[in-house]
Protein backbone atom coordinates (compact mmCIF):
# COMPACT_ATOMS: atom_id res chain seq x y z
CA UNK A 1 0.00 0.00 0.00
CA UNK A 2 1.32 3.59 -1.01
CA UNK A 3 1.46 5.61 2.41
CA UNK A 4 2.04 8.47 0.15
CA UNK A 5 -1.89 8.73 0.06
CA UNK A 6 -4.91 8.71 2.65
CA UNK A 7 -6.75 5.16 2.46
CA UNK A 8 -8.43 4.83 0.22
CA UNK A 9 -6.85 7.97 -2.01
CA UNK A 10 -9.45 10.75 -0.82
CA UNK A 11 -9.29 12.81 2.44
CA UNK A 12 -12.29 11.27 4.78
CA UNK A 13 -14.29 14.08 4.51
CA UNK A 14 -14.60 13.77 0.58
CA UNK A 15 -15.55 9.80 1.53
CA UNK A 16 -18.19 10.91 3.78
CA UNK A 17 -19.92 13.59 1.26
CA UNK A 18 -20.34 11.00 -1.18
CA UNK A 19 -21.09 8.52 0.99
CA UNK A 20 -23.82 10.96 2.67
CA UNK A 21 -25.14 11.50 -1.39
CA UNK A 22 -24.80 7.68 -1.18
CA UNK A 23 -27.73 7.18 1.22
CA UNK A 24 -29.76 9.67 0.06
CA UNK A 25 -29.88 7.95 -3.47
CA UNK A 26 -30.74 4.37 -1.75
CA UNK A 27 -33.45 6.06 0.37
CA UNK A 28 -34.94 7.83 -3.37
CA UNK A 29 -34.20 4.92 -5.67
CA UNK A 30 -33.44 6.00 -9.36
CA UNK A 31 -33.35 9.35 -8.33
CA UNK A 32 -30.34 11.71 -9.04
CA UNK A 33 -28.59 12.93 -5.81
CA UNK A 34 -25.91 15.91 -6.70
CA UNK A 35 -22.62 15.46 -5.42
CA UNK A 36 -19.77 17.37 -5.43
CA UNK A 37 -17.45 15.10 -7.88
CA UNK A 38 -13.99 15.35 -6.95
CA UNK A 39 -10.75 16.00 -8.91
CA UNK A 40 -9.24 12.49 -10.06
CA UNK A 41 -6.47 11.25 -11.36
CA UNK A 42 -8.01 10.09 -14.42
CA UNK A 43 -9.88 12.52 -17.14
CA UNK A 44 -13.64 12.83 -16.52
CA UNK A 45 -15.99 10.71 -18.68
CA UNK A 46 -13.47 7.48 -17.65
CA UNK A 47 -15.57 6.32 -15.07
CA UNK A 48 -14.43 9.16 -12.00
CA UNK A 49 -18.07 8.55 -11.02
CA UNK A 50 -18.18 4.74 -10.46
CA UNK A 51 -14.86 5.16 -9.34
CA UNK A 52 -15.42 7.91 -6.41
CA UNK A 53 -18.41 5.44 -5.14
CA UNK A 54 -16.31 2.77 -5.08
CA UNK A 55 -13.19 4.63 -2.93
CA UNK A 56 -15.85 5.79 -0.84
CA UNK A 57 -17.23 2.72 0.09
CA UNK A 58 -14.50 0.27 0.31
CA UNK A 59 -12.72 -1.43 3.25
CA UNK A 60 -9.81 -3.65 4.23
CA UNK A 61 -11.29 -6.63 4.02
CA UNK A 62 -13.37 -6.03 0.46
CA UNK A 63 -12.36 -7.61 -2.24
CA UNK A 64 -12.77 -6.12 -5.32
CA UNK A 65 -13.80 -6.66 -9.54
CA UNK A 66 -13.69 -3.92 -12.20
CA UNK A 67 -14.91 -4.62 -15.10
CA UNK A 68 -14.97 -2.89 -18.66
CA UNK A 69 -17.72 -3.69 -21.15
CA UNK A 70 -17.52 -7.38 -19.62
CA UNK A 71 -13.55 -7.49 -19.68
CA UNK A 72 -11.43 -7.90 -16.98
CA UNK A 73 -8.11 -7.27 -18.62
CA UNK A 74 -8.37 -4.06 -20.37
CA UNK A 75 -6.72 -0.81 -20.13
CA UNK A 76 -9.33 1.10 -18.29
CA UNK A 77 -10.11 -1.92 -15.56
CA UNK A 78 -6.86 -2.70 -15.23
CA UNK A 79 -5.56 0.72 -14.37
CA UNK A 80 -8.94 1.24 -12.02
CA UNK A 81 -7.76 -1.99 -10.04
CA UNK A 82 -4.18 -0.85 -9.77
CA UNK A 83 -5.08 2.84 -8.38
CA UNK A 84 -7.64 1.36 -5.93
CA UNK A 85 -5.12 -1.64 -5.06
CA UNK A 86 -2.01 0.71 -4.40
CA UNK A 87 -4.00 3.06 -2.14
CA UNK A 88 -6.05 0.74 0.17
CA UNK A 89 -3.63 -2.63 -0.67
CA UNK A 90 -7.09 -4.53 -1.10
CA UNK A 91 -7.07 -8.04 -3.15
CA UNK A 92 -8.50 -7.62 -6.32
CA UNK A 93 -10.23 -10.68 -7.71
CA UNK A 94 -11.40 -11.95 -11.48
CA UNK A 95 -14.02 -14.53 -9.84
CA UNK A 96 -17.48 -12.50 -9.80
CA UNK A 97 -18.76 -14.49 -7.03
CA UNK A 98 -15.69 -13.75 -4.62
CA UNK A 99 -16.15 -10.01 -5.21
CA UNK A 100 -17.57 -8.13 -2.43
CA UNK A 101 -16.93 -4.64 -4.15
CA UNK A 102 -17.98 -4.97 -8.16
CA UNK A 103 -17.10 -1.90 -10.47
CA UNK A 104 -18.87 -2.03 -14.10
CA UNK A 105 -18.11 -0.43 -16.81
CA UNK A 106 -21.70 -1.00 -19.25
CA UNK A 107 -22.15 -4.72 -17.88
CA UNK A 108 -24.17 -6.40 -15.22
CA UNK A 109 -21.96 -9.66 -14.81
CA UNK A 110 -23.56 -13.11 -15.83
CA UNK A 111 -22.98 -14.76 -12.42
CA UNK A 112 -26.13 -13.69 -10.24
CA UNK A 113 -25.23 -11.34 -7.72
CA UNK A 114 -25.55 -11.88 -4.52
CA UNK A 115 -26.94 -9.77 -1.12
CA UNK A 116 -23.55 -9.93 0.24
CA UNK A 117 -22.47 -7.73 -3.18
CA UNK A 118 -22.79 -4.20 -3.83
CA UNK A 119 -22.26 -3.25 -8.11
CA UNK A 120 -21.24 -0.13 -9.08
CA UNK A 121 -21.68 0.87 -12.43
CA UNK A 122 -20.08 4.08 -14.31
CA UNK A 123 -22.68 6.30 -16.10
CA UNK A 124 -21.81 8.82 -18.63
CA UNK A 125 -25.39 10.75 -19.50
CA UNK A 126 -27.31 9.85 -16.21
CA UNK A 127 -30.16 11.90 -17.17
CA UNK A 128 -32.94 9.95 -19.47
CA UNK A 129 -34.83 13.01 -20.42
CA UNK A 130 -31.52 14.65 -21.61
CA UNK A 131 -32.07 14.72 -25.43
CA UNK A 132 -35.77 15.56 -24.79
CA UNK A 133 -35.18 18.30 -23.36
CA UNK A 134 -31.67 19.68 -22.85
CA UNK A 135 -32.06 22.01 -19.94
CA UNK A 136 -31.67 20.56 -16.17
CA UNK A 137 -33.52 23.20 -14.92
CA UNK A 138 -36.28 21.46 -17.01
CA UNK A 139 -36.27 17.73 -16.49
CA UNK A 140 -35.52 18.35 -12.87
CA UNK A 141 -39.24 19.78 -12.80
CA UNK A 142 -40.20 16.76 -15.54
CA UNK A 143 -39.10 14.19 -12.44
CA UNK A 144 -41.00 16.34 -9.84
CA UNK A 145 -43.95 15.94 -11.39
CA UNK A 146 -43.22 12.15 -12.72
CA UNK A 147 -43.71 13.70 -16.39
CA UNK A 148 -42.30 11.06 -18.58
CA UNK A 149 -43.92 11.29 -21.89
CA UNK A 150 -40.66 12.96 -23.38
CA UNK A 151 -39.22 9.05 -22.24
CA UNK A 152 -41.98 7.05 -24.38
CA UNK A 153 -41.92 9.86 -26.93
CA UNK A 154 -38.14 8.88 -27.92
CA UNK A 155 -39.27 5.47 -27.95
CA UNK A 156 -42.81 5.94 -30.14
CA UNK A 157 -40.25 7.98 -32.80
CA UNK A 158 -37.75 4.88 -33.05
CA UNK A 159 -41.05 2.55 -33.98
CA UNK A 160 -42.32 5.10 -36.09
CA UNK A 161 -38.82 5.60 -37.80
CA UNK A 162 -37.36 2.09 -37.73
CA UNK A 163 -39.92 -0.18 -36.63
CA UNK A 164 -38.54 -1.03 -33.65
CA UNK A 165 -37.41 0.13 -30.38
CA UNK A 166 -33.52 0.97 -31.15
CA UNK A 167 -32.13 1.51 -28.03
CA UNK A 168 -29.39 -0.85 -28.36
CA UNK A 169 -27.96 0.03 -24.53
CA UNK A 170 -29.39 2.71 -22.14
CA UNK A 171 -33.01 2.14 -22.89
CA UNK A 172 -34.74 3.77 -19.77
CA UNK A 173 -36.39 1.78 -17.34
CA UNK A 174 -39.34 2.73 -14.12
CA UNK A 175 -37.92 2.00 -10.46
CA UNK A 176 -40.32 1.22 -8.19
CA UNK A 177 -42.77 2.99 -9.97
CA UNK A 178 -41.66 6.66 -9.77
CA UNK A 179 -38.88 7.58 -11.27
CA UNK A 180 -37.77 7.07 -14.56
CA UNK A 181 -33.75 6.19 -14.65
CA UNK A 182 -30.88 5.84 -17.12
CA UNK A 183 -29.83 2.56 -16.17
CA UNK A 184 -26.23 3.26 -17.42
CA UNK A 185 -25.46 1.97 -20.86
CA UNK A 186 -25.82 -1.65 -20.75
CA UNK A 187 -27.56 -3.64 -23.05
CA UNK A 188 -31.20 -4.48 -22.87
CA UNK A 189 -30.08 -7.88 -22.36
CA UNK A 190 -28.91 -6.72 -18.60
CA UNK A 191 -31.85 -4.49 -17.76
CA UNK A 192 -33.84 -7.33 -16.51
CA UNK A 193 -31.25 -8.28 -14.07
CA UNK A 194 -31.43 -5.09 -12.07
CA UNK A 195 -35.42 -5.95 -11.53
CA UNK A 196 -35.36 -7.30 -8.10
CA UNK A 197 -31.34 -7.88 -7.91
CA UNK A 198 -30.29 -9.13 -4.97
CA UNK A 199 -27.16 -7.09 -4.50
CA UNK A 200 -26.89 -2.91 -4.37
CA UNK A 201 -26.15 -1.62 -7.05
CA UNK A 202 -25.05 2.35 -7.52
CA UNK A 203 -24.62 4.15 -10.42
CA UNK A 204 -22.32 6.96 -10.45
CA UNK A 205 -21.51 10.19 -13.06
CA UNK A 206 -18.36 11.93 -12.15
CA UNK A 207 -18.87 13.91 -15.24
CA UNK A 208 -22.63 14.79 -14.54
CA UNK A 209 -21.94 14.89 -10.90
CA UNK A 210 -25.01 12.37 -9.87
CA UNK A 211 -25.19 9.58 -8.22
CA UNK A 212 -28.32 7.31 -8.38
CA UNK A 213 -29.12 4.11 -6.95
CA UNK A 214 -31.19 0.71 -7.07
CA UNK A 215 -31.84 -0.72 -3.68
CA UNK A 216 -31.62 -4.67 -3.09
CA UNK A 217 -35.30 -6.15 -4.67
CA UNK A 218 -36.74 -3.17 -5.97
CA UNK A 219 -38.99 -3.41 -8.92
CA UNK A 220 -37.35 -2.38 -12.15
CA UNK A 221 -39.16 -2.13 -15.32
CA UNK A 222 -38.09 -1.50 -18.73
CA UNK A 223 -40.16 1.35 -20.78
CA UNK A 224 -42.62 -0.09 -23.09
CA UNK A 225 -45.72 0.10 -24.55
CA UNK A 226 -48.68 -2.03 -24.80
CA UNK A 227 -48.41 -3.39 -28.08
CA UNK A 228 -44.54 -3.23 -28.66
CA UNK A 229 -43.27 -4.92 -25.48
CA UNK A 230 -39.66 -4.78 -24.17
CA UNK A 231 -37.43 -7.38 -25.31
CA UNK A 232 -33.54 -8.11 -24.61
CA UNK A 233 -30.99 -8.87 -27.44
CA UNK A 234 -31.59 -12.68 -28.49
CA UNK A 235 -28.73 -14.82 -29.45
CA UNK A 236 -31.17 -17.77 -30.33
CA UNK A 237 -28.85 -20.33 -32.05
CA UNK A 238 -25.89 -19.10 -31.31
CA UNK A 239 -23.49 -19.95 -28.48
CA UNK A 240 -19.74 -18.51 -27.26
CA UNK A 241 -17.31 -20.86 -29.69
CA UNK A 242 -14.89 -21.09 -26.40
CA UNK A 243 -16.95 -22.36 -23.60
CA UNK A 244 -20.74 -23.70 -25.51
CA UNK A 245 -22.68 -20.90 -23.21
CA UNK A 246 -25.99 -19.91 -25.11
CA UNK A 247 -28.02 -17.68 -22.14
CA UNK A 248 -25.41 -15.44 -21.81
CA UNK A 249 -24.79 -11.90 -23.54
CA UNK A 250 -22.52 -12.68 -26.78
CA UNK A 251 -19.90 -10.77 -28.90
CA UNK A 252 -20.22 -11.16 -32.89
CA UNK A 253 -16.27 -11.58 -33.97
CA UNK A 254 -15.65 -11.82 -38.29
CA UNK A 255 -13.32 -14.71 -38.26
CA UNK A 256 -11.08 -13.21 -41.16
CA UNK A 257 -9.46 -16.68 -42.46
CA UNK A 258 -12.99 -18.43 -43.38
CA UNK A 259 -14.77 -14.99 -43.35
CA UNK A 260 -17.69 -16.19 -41.30
CA UNK A 261 -19.09 -14.36 -37.84
CA UNK A 262 -18.48 -16.52 -34.64
CA UNK A 263 -19.72 -15.43 -31.19
CA UNK A 264 -17.87 -15.20 -27.55
CA UNK A 265 -19.14 -14.49 -24.44
CA UNK A 266 -19.10 -10.64 -23.48
CA UNK A 267 -18.24 -11.89 -19.80
CA UNK A 268 -14.71 -12.88 -19.89
CA UNK A 269 -14.31 -14.43 -16.87
CA UNK A 270 -17.15 -15.82 -17.16
CA UNK A 271 -16.39 -17.60 -19.97
CA UNK A 272 -12.83 -18.69 -18.35
CA UNK A 273 -15.01 -19.99 -15.15
CA UNK A 274 -16.82 -22.58 -17.55
CA UNK A 275 -13.45 -23.52 -20.07
CA UNK A 276 -12.14 -24.08 -16.69
CA UNK A 277 -15.40 -26.25 -15.01
CA UNK A 278 -15.63 -28.12 -18.35
CA UNK A 279 -11.70 -29.00 -17.91
CA UNK A 280 -12.14 -30.29 -14.73
CA UNK A 281 -15.20 -32.25 -15.22
CA UNK A 282 -13.55 -33.89 -18.07
CA UNK A 283 -10.31 -34.68 -16.26
CA UNK A 284 -12.41 -36.61 -13.41
CA UNK B 1 -79.52 27.48 -11.68
CA UNK B 2 -80.72 24.33 -13.01
CA UNK B 3 -82.28 24.26 -16.39
CA UNK B 4 -79.53 26.72 -17.44
CA UNK B 5 -76.52 25.87 -19.70
CA UNK B 6 -73.33 25.33 -17.05
CA UNK B 7 -70.21 27.32 -18.72
CA UNK B 8 -67.34 24.74 -19.78
CA UNK B 9 -64.76 27.39 -18.50
CA UNK B 10 -65.36 29.87 -15.84
CA UNK B 11 -62.83 32.49 -14.89
CA UNK B 12 -63.36 34.68 -12.25
CA UNK B 13 -61.15 37.77 -10.75
CA UNK B 14 -58.29 36.89 -12.86
CA UNK B 15 -55.25 38.80 -12.15
CA UNK B 16 -51.73 39.14 -12.85
CA UNK B 17 -49.20 41.26 -12.30
CA UNK B 18 -45.24 41.78 -13.14
CA UNK B 19 -43.48 42.68 -9.74
CA UNK B 20 -44.49 43.47 -6.40
CA UNK B 21 -46.81 46.31 -6.17
CA UNK B 22 -46.06 49.43 -4.27
CA UNK B 23 -48.16 51.85 -2.12
CA UNK B 24 -48.79 54.21 -4.46
CA UNK B 25 -49.82 51.73 -7.07
CA UNK B 26 -52.02 49.71 -4.56
CA UNK B 27 -55.65 51.11 -5.39
CA UNK B 28 -54.05 51.22 -9.16
CA UNK B 29 -55.01 54.73 -9.96
CA UNK B 30 -51.33 56.65 -10.11
CA UNK B 31 -50.67 53.94 -12.84
CA UNK B 32 -49.46 55.14 -16.33
CA UNK B 33 -51.62 52.89 -18.48
CA UNK B 34 -51.07 49.65 -17.06
CA UNK B 35 -47.59 50.40 -15.67
CA UNK B 36 -46.19 51.78 -11.88
CA UNK B 37 -43.72 54.34 -12.39
CA UNK B 38 -42.44 54.55 -9.26
CA UNK B 39 -42.05 50.76 -8.61
CA UNK B 40 -42.25 49.61 -12.09
CA UNK B 41 -44.80 46.80 -11.64
CA UNK B 42 -46.71 46.17 -14.62
CA UNK B 43 -50.53 45.10 -14.87
CA UNK B 44 -50.96 42.48 -17.48
CA UNK B 45 -54.39 41.86 -16.09
CA UNK B 46 -56.88 43.38 -13.79
CA UNK B 47 -59.89 41.51 -12.68
CA UNK B 48 -60.84 39.71 -16.45
CA UNK B 49 -64.22 37.61 -15.49
CA UNK B 50 -66.04 35.09 -18.23
CA UNK B 51 -67.80 32.37 -18.85
CA UNK B 52 -67.52 29.93 -22.05
CA UNK B 53 -70.53 27.69 -23.00
CA UNK B 54 -70.32 24.52 -24.54
CA UNK B 55 -69.72 25.14 -28.38
CA UNK B 56 -68.97 28.85 -27.85
CA UNK B 57 -65.93 30.61 -29.42
CA UNK B 58 -65.11 33.52 -27.35
CA UNK B 59 -62.62 36.24 -29.04
CA UNK B 60 -60.31 38.60 -27.22
CA UNK B 61 -59.05 41.60 -29.20
CA UNK B 62 -57.00 44.27 -28.45
CA UNK B 63 -53.93 45.88 -29.06
CA UNK B 64 -50.23 43.93 -28.44
CA UNK B 65 -49.11 44.70 -24.99
CA UNK B 66 -53.05 44.99 -23.76
CA UNK B 67 -52.72 41.35 -21.64
CA UNK B 68 -54.76 39.02 -24.43
CA UNK B 69 -51.41 36.69 -24.41
CA UNK B 70 -51.15 36.91 -20.75
CA UNK B 71 -54.39 35.82 -19.91
CA UNK B 72 -53.79 32.64 -22.60
CA UNK B 73 -50.31 32.12 -20.78
CA UNK B 74 -51.92 32.20 -17.53
CA UNK B 75 -55.27 29.77 -18.49
CA UNK B 76 -52.88 27.27 -20.04
CA UNK B 77 -50.77 27.51 -17.20
CA UNK B 78 -47.66 28.40 -18.75
CA UNK B 79 -47.45 31.57 -16.16
CA UNK B 80 -48.96 31.62 -12.65
CA UNK B 81 -51.59 34.30 -11.50
CA UNK B 82 -51.38 36.61 -9.21
CA UNK B 83 -54.74 35.69 -7.98
CA UNK B 84 -58.63 35.14 -9.28
CA UNK B 85 -60.06 31.51 -9.95
CA UNK B 86 -60.87 29.13 -12.84
CA UNK B 87 -63.16 26.05 -13.14
CA UNK B 88 -63.44 23.76 -16.12
CA UNK B 89 -66.74 21.58 -15.86
CA UNK B 90 -65.08 18.31 -16.60
CA UNK B 91 -62.26 18.53 -13.89
CA UNK B 92 -63.50 17.95 -10.70
CA UNK B 93 -67.10 18.80 -11.66
CA UNK B 94 -65.70 22.81 -11.89
CA UNK B 95 -65.62 23.25 -8.00
CA UNK B 96 -61.93 22.89 -7.52
CA UNK B 97 -60.12 26.17 -8.62
CA UNK B 98 -57.54 25.21 -11.46
CA UNK B 99 -55.02 27.51 -10.20
CA UNK B 100 -54.78 26.16 -6.91
CA UNK B 101 -53.87 22.65 -8.10
CA UNK B 102 -50.71 21.28 -7.65
CA UNK B 103 -48.14 21.28 -10.36
CA UNK B 104 -48.91 17.73 -11.34
CA UNK B 105 -52.69 17.99 -11.35
CA UNK B 106 -51.87 21.40 -13.93
CA UNK B 107 -50.11 18.99 -16.08
CA UNK B 108 -52.84 16.95 -15.92
CA UNK B 109 -55.54 19.28 -16.72
CA UNK B 110 -53.92 20.74 -20.08
CA UNK B 111 -52.86 17.65 -21.07
CA UNK B 112 -56.42 15.84 -20.82
CA UNK B 113 -58.83 18.81 -21.08
CA UNK B 114 -57.23 21.63 -22.85
CA UNK B 115 -55.42 22.14 -26.05
CA UNK B 116 -53.49 25.28 -26.96
CA UNK B 117 -52.06 26.25 -30.49
CA UNK B 118 -49.48 28.99 -29.52
CA UNK B 119 -48.69 32.19 -32.12
CA UNK B 120 -45.40 30.83 -32.52
CA UNK B 121 -45.15 27.35 -33.72
CA UNK B 122 -41.95 27.04 -31.81
CA UNK B 123 -43.73 26.94 -28.50
CA UNK B 124 -46.31 24.35 -29.66
CA UNK B 125 -44.21 21.78 -31.33
CA UNK B 126 -41.05 19.95 -30.73
CA UNK B 127 -39.24 20.76 -34.22
CA UNK B 128 -36.67 17.83 -34.10
CA UNK B 129 -39.45 15.24 -33.90
CA UNK B 130 -41.68 13.95 -36.30
CA UNK B 131 -45.09 15.41 -37.23
CA UNK B 132 -46.83 12.31 -36.17
CA UNK B 133 -44.64 12.16 -32.98
CA UNK B 134 -45.78 15.77 -32.18
CA UNK B 135 -49.13 14.30 -31.84
CA UNK B 136 -48.57 11.12 -30.30
CA UNK B 137 -46.73 13.26 -27.19
CA UNK B 138 -50.08 15.07 -26.18
CA UNK B 139 -51.90 11.35 -26.21
CA UNK B 140 -48.93 9.89 -24.21
CA UNK B 141 -48.72 12.68 -22.00
CA UNK B 142 -53.20 11.51 -21.48
CA UNK B 143 -51.36 8.22 -20.38
CA UNK B 144 -51.99 6.18 -24.04
CA UNK B 145 -49.23 4.00 -24.02
CA UNK B 146 -50.82 1.77 -27.89
CA UNK B 147 -48.42 2.45 -30.56
CA UNK B 148 -51.07 1.72 -33.64
CA UNK B 149 -53.55 3.63 -31.38
CA UNK B 150 -51.71 6.53 -31.82
CA UNK B 151 -50.55 5.99 -35.30
CA UNK B 152 -53.57 5.87 -36.56
CA UNK B 153 -55.14 8.59 -34.63
CA UNK B 154 -52.12 10.75 -35.43
CA UNK B 155 -52.91 10.01 -39.48
CA UNK B 156 -56.42 10.77 -38.90
CA UNK B 157 -55.67 14.10 -37.38
CA UNK B 158 -53.22 14.77 -40.05
CA UNK B 159 -55.34 14.24 -42.54
CA UNK B 160 -57.82 15.93 -40.88
CA UNK B 161 -55.66 19.33 -41.14
CA UNK B 162 -55.05 18.74 -45.17
CA UNK B 163 -50.94 17.34 -44.13
CA UNK B 164 -50.38 14.79 -46.61
CA UNK B 165 -49.87 11.17 -44.88
CA UNK B 166 -46.78 10.27 -46.16
CA UNK B 167 -45.02 13.50 -44.81
CA UNK B 168 -46.21 12.34 -41.06
CA UNK B 169 -42.85 11.24 -40.66
CA UNK B 170 -41.12 14.59 -41.39
CA UNK B 171 -40.11 17.11 -38.86
CA UNK B 172 -42.39 20.04 -38.34
CA UNK B 173 -38.85 22.31 -39.26
CA UNK B 174 -39.42 21.41 -42.68
CA UNK B 175 -42.79 22.63 -42.95
CA UNK B 176 -43.44 25.82 -44.09
CA UNK B 177 -45.53 28.03 -41.14
CA UNK B 178 -48.85 27.48 -42.50
CA UNK B 179 -48.38 23.25 -42.46
CA UNK B 180 -46.20 24.08 -39.24
CA UNK B 181 -49.46 25.93 -37.77
CA UNK B 182 -52.17 22.73 -38.70
CA UNK B 183 -49.65 20.22 -37.09
CA UNK B 184 -50.07 22.16 -34.22
CA UNK B 185 -53.93 22.57 -34.70
CA UNK B 186 -53.61 18.68 -34.98
CA UNK B 187 -51.89 18.36 -31.61
CA UNK B 188 -53.81 20.46 -29.48
CA UNK B 189 -57.21 18.19 -30.84
CA UNK B 190 -55.42 15.04 -30.34
CA UNK B 191 -57.54 14.07 -26.94
CA UNK B 192 -60.51 15.71 -28.16
CA UNK B 193 -60.06 18.48 -25.45
CA UNK B 194 -63.67 19.87 -24.38
CA UNK B 195 -61.65 23.48 -24.27
CA UNK B 196 -59.38 25.02 -27.18
CA UNK B 197 -57.31 28.38 -26.69
CA UNK B 198 -55.73 29.86 -29.67
CA UNK B 199 -52.98 32.38 -29.47
CA UNK B 200 -52.94 34.50 -32.95
CA UNK B 201 -52.77 31.46 -34.58
CA UNK B 202 -53.38 33.12 -38.20
CA UNK B 203 -50.72 36.28 -37.42
CA UNK B 204 -47.53 35.91 -39.75
CA UNK B 205 -49.49 33.84 -42.47
CA UNK B 206 -49.92 35.04 -45.73
CA UNK B 207 -53.43 35.84 -46.73
CA UNK B 208 -55.02 32.59 -48.62
CA UNK B 209 -53.01 30.60 -45.87
CA UNK B 210 -54.71 32.18 -42.88
CA UNK B 211 -57.63 31.75 -44.92
CA UNK B 212 -57.23 27.96 -44.70
CA UNK B 213 -56.63 27.80 -41.17
CA UNK B 214 -59.47 29.78 -40.49
CA UNK B 215 -61.69 27.75 -42.34
CA UNK B 216 -60.51 24.56 -41.14
CA UNK B 217 -60.72 25.54 -37.47
CA UNK B 218 -64.30 26.53 -37.51
CA UNK B 219 -64.82 23.56 -39.43
CA UNK B 220 -63.22 21.40 -36.61
CA UNK B 221 -65.41 23.38 -34.33
CA UNK B 222 -68.29 22.86 -35.93
CA UNK B 223 -67.77 19.30 -36.44
CA UNK B 224 -66.52 18.33 -33.23
CA UNK B 225 -68.52 21.15 -31.18
CA UNK B 226 -65.98 22.55 -29.42
CA UNK B 227 -65.75 25.94 -27.33
CA UNK B 228 -62.75 27.79 -28.19
CA UNK B 229 -61.17 30.81 -26.52
CA UNK B 230 -59.53 33.04 -29.55
CA UNK B 231 -57.33 35.69 -29.17
CA UNK B 232 -56.63 38.19 -32.18
CA UNK B 233 -55.37 41.80 -33.00
CA UNK B 234 -56.86 41.04 -36.56
CA UNK B 235 -60.87 42.22 -36.17
CA UNK B 236 -61.65 40.06 -39.27
CA UNK B 237 -60.67 37.55 -37.83
CA UNK B 238 -63.08 37.74 -34.68
CA UNK B 239 -65.67 38.68 -37.30
CA UNK B 240 -65.05 35.35 -39.09
CA UNK B 241 -64.77 32.76 -35.82
CA UNK B 242 -66.19 34.52 -32.70
CA UNK B 243 -69.72 34.47 -31.46
CA UNK B 244 -69.01 36.44 -28.23
CA UNK B 245 -66.11 38.97 -28.35
CA UNK B 246 -64.16 40.91 -25.28
CA UNK B 247 -61.90 43.95 -26.04
CA UNK B 248 -58.96 44.00 -23.82
CA UNK B 249 -57.05 47.66 -22.87
CA UNK B 250 -54.31 48.22 -21.02
CA UNK B 251 -54.81 44.58 -18.86
CA UNK B 252 -58.72 45.07 -18.41
CA UNK B 253 -61.88 44.31 -20.18
CA UNK B 254 -63.42 47.68 -21.59
CA UNK B 255 -66.16 45.85 -23.75
CA UNK B 256 -68.07 42.78 -24.03
CA UNK B 257 -71.15 41.25 -25.98
CA UNK B 258 -71.85 39.50 -29.57
CA UNK B 259 -69.31 40.20 -32.39
CA UNK B 260 -71.54 41.37 -34.48
CA UNK B 261 -72.45 44.34 -31.72
CA UNK B 262 -69.41 45.03 -30.90
CA UNK B 263 -68.35 45.68 -34.95
CA UNK B 264 -71.18 47.35 -35.74
CA UNK B 265 -71.86 49.81 -32.01
CA UNK B 266 -68.79 50.00 -30.42
CA UNK B 267 -69.56 52.09 -27.44
CA UNK B 268 -66.30 52.53 -25.75
CA UNK B 269 -64.06 55.27 -27.35
CA UNK B 270 -61.13 52.51 -28.06
CA UNK B 271 -63.82 50.15 -29.87
CA UNK B 272 -65.12 52.63 -32.30
CA UNK B 273 -61.65 53.94 -33.05
CA UNK B 274 -60.52 50.54 -33.38
CA UNK B 275 -63.57 49.09 -35.32
CA UNK B 276 -63.24 52.70 -38.12
CA UNK B 277 -59.32 51.76 -38.19
CA UNK B 278 -60.48 48.21 -39.74
CA UNK B 279 -58.93 48.16 -43.36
Amino acid sequence: MNKAYNFAFFDEGSKREIRRATLKAIAIPGYQVPFASREMPIGRGWGTGGLQLTLSLIGKNDVLKVIDQGSDESVNAVSIKKLVSDTTGVVATEHTCDATLIQSRHRIPEVPLTKEQILVLQVPIPEPLRFFEPSEHETKKLHAEKEYSGAWLMLFEQIMNYGTMTTDADHPVMVQDRYVMAPSPIPRFDNTKMDHCKALILLGAGREKKVYAVPPYTKVVSLAFDDYPFKGESFENKHCRLCGADDVFLDELIDEEIGESYYLCNDTSYCLEMINEKKLAGVK
Amino acid sequence: MTGYERPVLSVKHLNKQYGRGCLKCVNKASLLKNYCPSCGTVYACQDISFDVHPGEVVGIVGESGSGKSTLMKCLYFDQEVTDGEAYISVYENGEKNLFQQSAQQKRYIRNNVMGKVYQNPLLGLKMDFSSIGNIAEKLISAGNRHVKMMESRGIELLDKVNIPVHRRKEAPKKFSGGMQQRVQIAKALSNNPPLLLLDEVTTGLDLSVQASVLDLIKELQRELNISIVLVSHDLSVIRMLADRTFVMLEGKVIEEGLTDQILEDPQASYTQQLVHSML
